[in-house]
């Protein structure tokens, strides 16, 4: 039971939106696809869904070539990124369509839409027409809707896209609950990285048609394979460094002794982009770096601070909320190693 | 459509054409360029212009009434907006004559009361009096094809402008009317086609100092016995309309945006406070002048019997024994003309659909020649499409002239353009997303669209349907050729009842024309009350 992509390249005229995209994904696994938009996600989910034939390359589920399995036999469920609920039906009208193609029994129809609607906390919403339902009302039919002919792959486009941020953290937290209750393997397409990292087994991370890296949460965001996905998880400590054989790297920034796991990317030494994670700078007045804090922002339960060395872009850092540092003190602090990770240079794993 | 169509106009086409059994063009070309020729065809394109663009403006105000409006019996209202466009032009121009001609009841007023004689106000046999006859008889096109669309468009689109800082007059002409541009276009061209061709308006409002170019054609084969020049005009008229209709399915091709549509009782209201209330009675008091007075002075005469009113009329009608003129009971005439509207309604939205699949689905040019070809029964001249029937079918090795079914598919071939462009533009603007959304849910492409743009369609395709059933019920040209004697159609048996002498028959034939109003009406309304009833499942 695994989808396989090999090689996939799909191209709207002379726009590749997919280029050679290799992608497994395993029973029961939960995949996320992160990127910006544009970045060729969508299109992914539609290949497989069949709605897409790639230019090259191929799309099997059990090592069954898909290329001649037309959309509607392939069994697959696809929530659309603003659900595209029919809006010539009611909510069961909706949330049955999937089951009735396939010709299940009335009474076997019913239980199993009053059944998946009860599962995303709809009861009782059957005769409710769809377009007077509230947008996170709709994303539920549209949910129960993917859900109800228990399909073999969950495809989710962007599922919590268009909702207001309270209800998000609500319905991201349903979803992960409902995910591993039901042991779906999942397909799920985000352009944001806490939703990404909060819902994979493992996140495929994709950029300009390609996908640049597949990994679990944990170790992408403990050490991102490129800058360019630093960047795009939202680090900002990013500095070029000559790293020397004994595992001490020289920014602008300062020295840095790198941890074991960082330095054995470099044994032979050479330049490396290093990423310093916010978290590991504390302030210690007895630390090596100085600078000048230029900003100061309030997320809520810690404080960011932007900060000017003598050289070397800004540094942000994470301070106590309650009594952080003034816009124009300075302040001293301190590197823990093992927030230092080496995302460009050396020798790829 | 090619037997049916094609075969026959090309035939007598060729007929005209070449005389002698060989192409005669310099002899056709030579017979066009003459000046009083060229002054027709002038004539055709200005005044139809002219009439298509007051018909449009004028129809806007309403169409946006019964999109955006909710008010009491709004339905049955809609049904009569279509009774004047299926009235026999023949009785369409007697209707107005009987309001504006020299023995209307308003020059009574102005000679007997105002003492003013001769009458200023004289306007049998001018273009006003053609103009107006055009704007009342193509009003329910555009009303009901542009509030088809309006109704469900998302109201919220206009909200958004005025949020943005657009007054009510920017939110419409910048955000509303663009986005009824197609609608807008389809109705246009219809009105557009329906005015260069007009024949009995022109004929009997216009007298003999205006012609069309499809009067054109009837003087010269029927009183000149011209085909030669009548074959010529014919295709010359085709030709223009080809042009024209290929030109307006690429401009349309190219200006629809998908839109997300919504069921139409959900975007109407009740009209709130003192503005909104005057624009609904000016609006309705504006039509009921427009569609009601004519149609009022129609049923005013069937009632009228000598000095005083009375139903002797009908009664005459009804009593078998003393039908005037034709051949069957009038009673025959409407069981005749039902049965073969109900056909060619089902002919026509079943071919409609097809076709309206194939230019909605597929782009480019095959597509827009698909869409002109499909345009062009309208462009061809109603008694050149019997006539060809006539002609043609007789040479085939089954003898289809005497075959029932010929009414039917000769009124679905005229009604199918209605068809089309009611339901083209709304399968244009489906999501095709929704289309996707149920093929990964496991419905096959055909079951998709059978479960998401039917329904969707259904609307544009029963307003469809009811045009189609209207164009059936009204049409003549074709059906003076093809029908047999014994079983006349109500338009038909108007026509004879007006060919007779003498206040009776003339009353009768009032009496006939009103019942073709109540008929169409009441059939109009049922094809409504029958939407209504799907959409409750939906």
């Amino acid at each position: 039971m695994t989808l396989r992509l090999a090689g996939v390249t799909v191209r709207f005229g002379h726009f590749a939106a997919l280029t050679d995209v290799d992608l497994d994904v395993a029973d029961g696994v939960r995949l996320t696809v992160l990127g910006p938009s544009g970045a060729g996600k969508s299109t992914l989910l539609r290949v497989v869904a069949g709605l897409e034939s790639p230019v090259t390359g191929s799309v099997s589920w059990n090592g069954r070539d898909l290329r001649d399995v037309p959309v509607h036999e392939r069994g697959f469920g696809l929530m659309f990124q603003d659900y595209v609920l029919f809006p010539h039906r009611d909510v069961a009208h909706n949330v049955a369509f999937g089951l009735r193609m396939r010709r299940d029994g009335s009474a076997a129809t019913n239980a199993r839409v009053a059944e998946v609607l009860e599962m995303v906390g709809l009861r009782g919403y059957e005769r409710r027409s769809v377009t007077q339902l509230s947008g996170g009302e709709q994303q539920r039919v549209a949910l129960a809707r993917a859900l109800a002919p228990s399909p073999r792959l969950l495809m989710l486009d962007e599922p919590l896209g268009a909702l207001d941020r309270a209800l998000r953290q609500r319905l991201l937290a349903d979803l992960r609950e409902l995910f591993s209750r039901l042991a779906l393997t999942i397909l799920y397409v985000t352009h944001d990285q806490e939703e990404a990292l909060a819902l994979g087994d493992r996140v495929a991370v994709m950029r300009a048609g390609r996908v640049e890296t597949v990994l679990p949460p944990v170790e992408l965001w403990r050490s991102p394979p490129s800058e360019w996905i630093a960047r795009f998880l939202g680090f900002t400590n990013l500095i070029d460094a000559d790293v020397g054989t004994d595992g001490v790297a020289a920014t602008a920034w300062g020295s840095f002794q790198l941890a074991p796991a960082a330095a054995r990317r470099m044994v032979d030494g050479g330049r490396a982009t290093l990423l310093i994670r916010p978290e590991g700078i504390r302030r210690d007045p007895a630390g090596p770096l100085v600078g000048r804090v230029t900003e100061r922002t309030l997320h809520g339960d810690h404080t960011l601070l932007r900060v000017q060395l003598a050289a070397g872009p800004p540094l942000e850092l994470r301070s106590d909320w309650l009594d952080p540092p003034d816009v124009g003190d300075d302040i001293r602090l301190a590197v823990d190693p093992a927030a230092i990770s080496v995302v460009d240079g050396g020798d790829v794993e | 459509m090619l037997l049916f169509f094609v075969y026959p106009v090309v035939s007598i086409l060729l007929a005209g054409l070449a005389p002698a059994g060989q192409l005669d063009l310099a002899g056709a070309l030579a017979a066009l360029a003459r000046p009083h020729i060229r002054d027709v065809a002038w004539f055709s394109l200005w005044q139809a212009v002219l009439s298509t663009f007051l018909t449009v403006v004028l129809a806007l105000p309403a169409a946006y009434l019964f999109a955006r409006f909710e008010w009491p019996a709004k339905r049955a209202l809609m049904a009569l907006t279509i009774v004047p466009f299926v009235l026999p032009t023949v009785v369409v121009a007697s209707a107005w004559l009987a309001v504006l001609g020299p023995r209307s009841a308003l020059n009574d007023f102005i000679v007997g009361v105002l003492g003013i004689n001769p009458s200023p106000l004289r306007l049998e046999y001018s273009l006003a009096a053609i103009l107006i006859a055009h704007i009342f008889f193509n009003f329910a096109v555009v009303l009901r094809i542009v509030s088809g669309v309006w109704a469900q468009l998302d109201p919220r689109l206009e909200e958004a402008a005025r949020v943005l800082g657009a007054s009510r007059w920017r939110a419409m002409t910048e955000v509303t009317l663009p986005l009824l541009r197609p609608a807008i276009a389809s109705a246009a061209s219809i009105v557009f086609l329906f005015t260069f061709t007009s024949f009995g308006v022109i004929l009997l409002l216009g007298g003999p100092r205006f012609a069309t170019i499809e009067v054109e054609i009837y003087r010269q084969t029927t009183q000149l016995l011209n085909l030669q020049l009548a074959a010529s005009l014919a295709l010359v008229q085709l030709a223009a309309l080809a042009l024209l209709l290929f030109a307006h399915s690429r401009y349309q091709a190219r200006l629809t945006v998908r839109l997300r549509l919504l069921p139409a009782r959900v975007t109407a209201r009740a009209p709130h406070g003192r503005g909104e209330w005057f624009f609904v009675l000016a609006t309705l008091l504006f039509m009921a002048v427009l569609l009601g007075v004519p149609l009022l002075a129609l049923v005013e005469r069937s009632l009228a019997v000598g000095n005083g009113y009375g139903l002797a009329n009908y009664a005459a009608l009804f009593s078998g024994g003393r039908t005037v003129g034709s051949f069957v009971p009038p009673l025959e005439a409407v069981r005749n003309s039902l049965g073969i509207a109900a056909l060619a309604a089902a002919i026509s939205v079943t071919l409609g659909l097809m076709a309206s699949a194939v230019i909605a689905y597929r782009r480019g040019a095959v597509a827009s020649a698909f869409d002109a070809l499909l345009m062009l029964p309208l462009g061809t001249s109603a008694v050149i499409v019997g006539f060809g029937f006539l002609l043609s079918l007789g040479r085939l090795p089954v003898d289809l002239r005497t075959a029932p079914i010929l009414i039917p598919i000769a009124h679905a071939l005229l009604a199918l353009p209605f068809v089309v462009r009611a339901v083209t533009p709304v399968m244009r603007s489906i999501d095709v997303r929704l289309r996707e959304a149920a093929m990964v849910l496991g419905a096959s492409p055909a079951s998709a669209w059978r479960e998401v743009d039917l329904p969707l369609i259904s609307r544009a395709a029963l307003v469809g349907a009811g045009f189609a059933f209207a164009v059936s019920l009204g049409e003549f040209g074709a059906t003076v050729f093809i029908a047999r004697p014994d079983t006349p159609t109500m338009p038909l048996a108007v026509y004879r009842l007006l060919g007779q002498p003498g206040a009776l028959a003339f009353g009768q034939a009032m009496a006939m024309s009103t019942l073709l109003m109540v008929v169409t009406a009441s059939s109009v309304l049922l094809i409504d009350r029958f939407r209504r009833g799907t959409a409750g499942q939906l």
